[in-house]
């Protein structure tokens, strides 16, 4: 009798597939191909844009050679990692966002609204910036070091990368007719970058925020409050990133018929992921323009913060077929790996599923999830966005750790040397050049996404920094 | 991800899966069969029935089944344990039991906190087996459990299947999984004659539904709203139409969840057309808010007969 089941079974989830992948193939539109991949250094003159190609499937690099594939699959599969683990309630609502987000990616319409508003609205592009103090400082006896360049994200409206995708999928909901948006955030970016969009929009706009992290943030909640948005707070679990995103999957659960969620990291189930990395891989496209225009190459190594992912993959995404270019996540070590008190979800989770997709997680050998800690409320989740957990796997990018202390160090000197305050999520991956700068040849390019700006933290640093 | 051991339940023997010769010095049969010996195991498994064969032998009697739900380690396994003797007693046809997890997608607050208050007083898969292991075989009725993904990853899909199939459970509902993922769960529930239940909710559109129907083991499901886990003021007159649709797919029983919370709830649920109902946050309120485990008993002994004779 069970092998009849199980038999009978493989036919219905055969059809499902067919059924799934009825929808029209992933054409790729210009959110999601990457401008020079597979092409010759461009001999592009200053100011030359790099032509935006469209290429009929993605390639993923799978360790040894190029393969022709989409990544992700049909299934929302980064390798092993991705997927749709939600309740059924939200398997319709998927299907239909992803649909959505597949014909809109050809909808020259809406690019070019969408366009407009990251000019007009959002203050894109984003210059980058050659940081030549911070250069200074990592040279060694002999006068050498690495190049750093900062792309400024943190000079976007609302002060960090997160409104690139929020203004995207608030657009997207008006398409699609949902008129009410619900938002999760740690440190408050994502839900100031919503809370702005629908402001713009005229949508109706609920942010569920952790109670803990509402008191390490007051600014932004004030801020979201003040855009006319209403917060909610989540005191569930530990009060933080991870239960304020398992509310807003919740509130989406029962107004998935009104409602559009505009999850705020390349996390969450497929289409998420891939969704949230196209809007932000303007990030990545603009560097590559950029790094032509200044030096007329690549850069050499990216490094981006980790926490959910999006800005890191945002800047990697257009960069991954180089395997000419470093990629860097820096995750966030807390007091410290050992100490068990860290965010750093590549470098000591196991695979598990959260949040509706599969990826390394921080859990107990029961399959609980850990709570997390990082002194920055953007980094603290206890997952990570499934494509990381794929570059990490495949050996594409690579992922460190730095701690809290290191971290707020970071934060001072960019402030003193640069004369920016950065976000204490960007102070991570600033705090890793510690490490390294040494190691670099002279005259590497170095490009560091400056992901958010550090107003915000004042208060959190108000209290651990002597000055 | 090792195999953790468990111990074995009243015994201090350490549960060694590549031995399954665990013997129990208590009158219970033994329970951890070799491979071999794993037909068997199952038909003996606490002297109860599949949840498919529960079923049939209700639609030959022109019943509906009554499927409460309580979480284990609510407030203690103790209570837990001498509550599915009480629900059994009560005429519960299947009982659901959920397994806590950290984060409960597709739970509301009640649930939610029933999770929270079990782990907070260290309930875990271990300590649920063992509890499992004890009490199954005085219930006389198929137990289901209700858990997330995670939990099972970690364990180890297979390791965890023939963790509860040899304390004699039945069947498992895993609310984030839906159809295209359960690939890997489907194999290793079949290998261990565990019947895996799928859920279609209001927002499943047909063709899933019937797919939905067809994969599903035990008995389909049935989301009764748009929503998460939780007592509601009324049932929706959707449900009717719902039950009307799956009915026309398939001949498995379908079983209502999800806000059911009131006598005239499964009445209504019950005249519409269901084969079951499943009651679960009214029931987790009752053991959770009580003064006392033994107020909690005693007052979910009387709301099950209540619920129970509300039913055909």
């Amino acid at each position: 009798m069970a092998a009849v089941a199980s038999s009978t079974t493989s036919i219905s989830i055969r059809k499902t597939t067919k059924t799934l992948t009825s929808c029209p193939p992933p054409s790729v539109s210009f959110l999601q191909s990457r401008s020079g991949r597979g092409l010759p250094p461009p001999m592009a003159s200053a100011g030359t844009e790099v032509p935006l190609s469209a290429v009929p499937t993605e390639e993923i690099w799978n360790g040894s050679s190029r393969i022709s594939a989409q990544r992700p699959d049909s299934f929302g599969r980064f390798g092993r990692f991705g997927g749709k683990y939600v309740p059924e309630t939200l398997m319709h609502a998927l299907t239909e966002l992803e649909a959505a987000f597949r014909s809109l990616s050809g909808d020259d319409e809406f690019q070019k609204e969408l366009g407009g508003i990251l000019r007009d609205f959002v203050g894109r592009e984003t210059p980058l910036y050659f940081a030549e103090q911070l250069t200074q400082h990592y040279k060694n006896s002999k006068g050498e070091g690495p190049l750093i360049f900062l792309k400024r994200e943190d000079l976007n409206h609302t002060g960090a990368h997160k409104i690139n995708n929020a203004v995207a999928q608030a657009l997207l909901a008006k398409r699609i007719g949902k008129k009410r948006i619900i938002a999760e955030t740690g440190a408050g970016q994502h839900g100031v970058a919503t809370a702005t969009v629908c402001a713009r929009f005229g949508l109706q706009c609920v942010i569920y925020m952790g109670a803990q992290d509402m008191e390490r943030q007051s600014l932004n909640v004030f801020r979201m409050r003040l855009l006319g948005a209403e917060v909610k707070a989540v005191h569930s679990g530990t009060a933080t990133l991870k239960d304020a995103t398992s509310e807003a999957i919740r509130d989406w659960v029962t107004n998935v018929e009104t409602t559009h969620y505009i999850l705020g990291s390349v996390a969450g189930p497929h289409p998420y992921p891939m969704m949230v990395r196209d809007f932000h891989a303007v990030i990545g496209k603009e560097t590559r323009r950029q790094a032509l225009e200044k030096w007329g190459g690549k850069p050499d190594v990216l490094v981006a913060c980790v926490g959910g992912g999006s800005n890191a993959m945002g800047l990697f995404h257009e960069f991954v077929d180089d395997h000419d270019v470093r990629l860097i996540g820096v995750e966030a070590a807390g007091f410290g790996l050992e100490s068990g008190k860290h965010a750093a979800t590549l470098t000591k989770g196991e695979i598990g599923v959260l949040h509706g997709a599969m990826s390394y997680l921080l859990q107990d050998d029961d399959g609980q999830i850990i709570e997390p800690h990082s002194i920055s409320a953007g980094l603290d989740y206890p997952g990570v966005g499934p494509e990381h957990s794929f570059l990490k796997d495949i050996g594409r990018a690579e992922y460190y750790s730095v701690t809290d202390d290191e971290a707020l160090e970071a934060f001072k000197r960019l402030s003193r040397l640069e004369g920016i305050i950065p976000a204490l999520e960007t102070s991570h991956a600033l705090a890793y050049l510690e490490k390294l700068c040494p190691t670099l040849p002279n005259g590497t390019k170095v490009v560091l996404n400056c992901s958010g700006r550090g107003d915000k933290d004042v208060h959190t640093a108000l209290k651990l920094l002597q000055l | 991800m090792a195999l953790s051991p468990f111990s074995c339940p009243s015994l201090l023997t350490p549960w060694n899966p590549n031995n399954l010769s665990c013997v129990s010095f208590s009158s219970y049969k033994p329970i951890y069969a070799p491979k071999s010996l794993t037909a068997m195991a199952s038909l003996s498994r606490g002297g109860t029935v599949s949840i498919s064969e529960t079923f049939v032998r209700l639609r030959e009697q022109g019943k509906v089944a009554f499927i409460p739900y309580i979480t284990a380690g609510d407030p203690d396994l103790s209570t837990t344990s001498k509550a599915l003797k009480i629900l059994d007693s009560c005429g519960s046809d299947i009982i659901e039991l959920g397994v806590p997890y950290s984060d409960p997608l597709a739970d509301g607050p009640v649930i939610q906190a029933a999770a929270t208050r079990a782990l907070a007083k260290g309930a875990n898969f271990n300590a649920i087996i063992s509890m499992l292991h004890e009490v199954v075989p005085q219930v006389s009725c198929p137990i289901a459990l209700f858990t997330y993904y995670n939990p099972i990853l970690k364990r180890g899909v297979d390791y965890f299947m023939s963790a509860i199939q040899n304390v004699g459970v039945h069947g498992l509902v895993v609310p984030d999984v839906p159809l295209e993922e359960t690939g890997n769960l489907r194999n290793a529930a079949a290998k261990h004659n565990i019947e895996l239940v799928l859920l279609t909710t209001p927002t499943t559109p047909t063709y899933r539904m019937k797919e939905i129907a067809e994969a599903s083991e035990g008995f389909v499901y049935l989301v009764s709203s748009v929503g998460v886990t939780g007592a509601r003021s009324s049932v929706s007159m959707r449900v009717q139409s719902l039950l009307q649709d799956i009915k026309k797919v398939t001949n498995k029983p379908v079983a209502v969840g999800f806000g059911i919370s009131k006598p005239e709830h499964v009445t209504q649920v019950a005249q519409w057309g269901a084969d079951g109902v499943i009651v679960g946050s009214a029931m987790a309120r009752i053991l959770g808010e009580a003064e006392s485990p033994e107020q909690g008993l005693k007052e979910l002994e009387e709301f099950a007969k209540l619920l129970k004779a509300a039913l055909p």
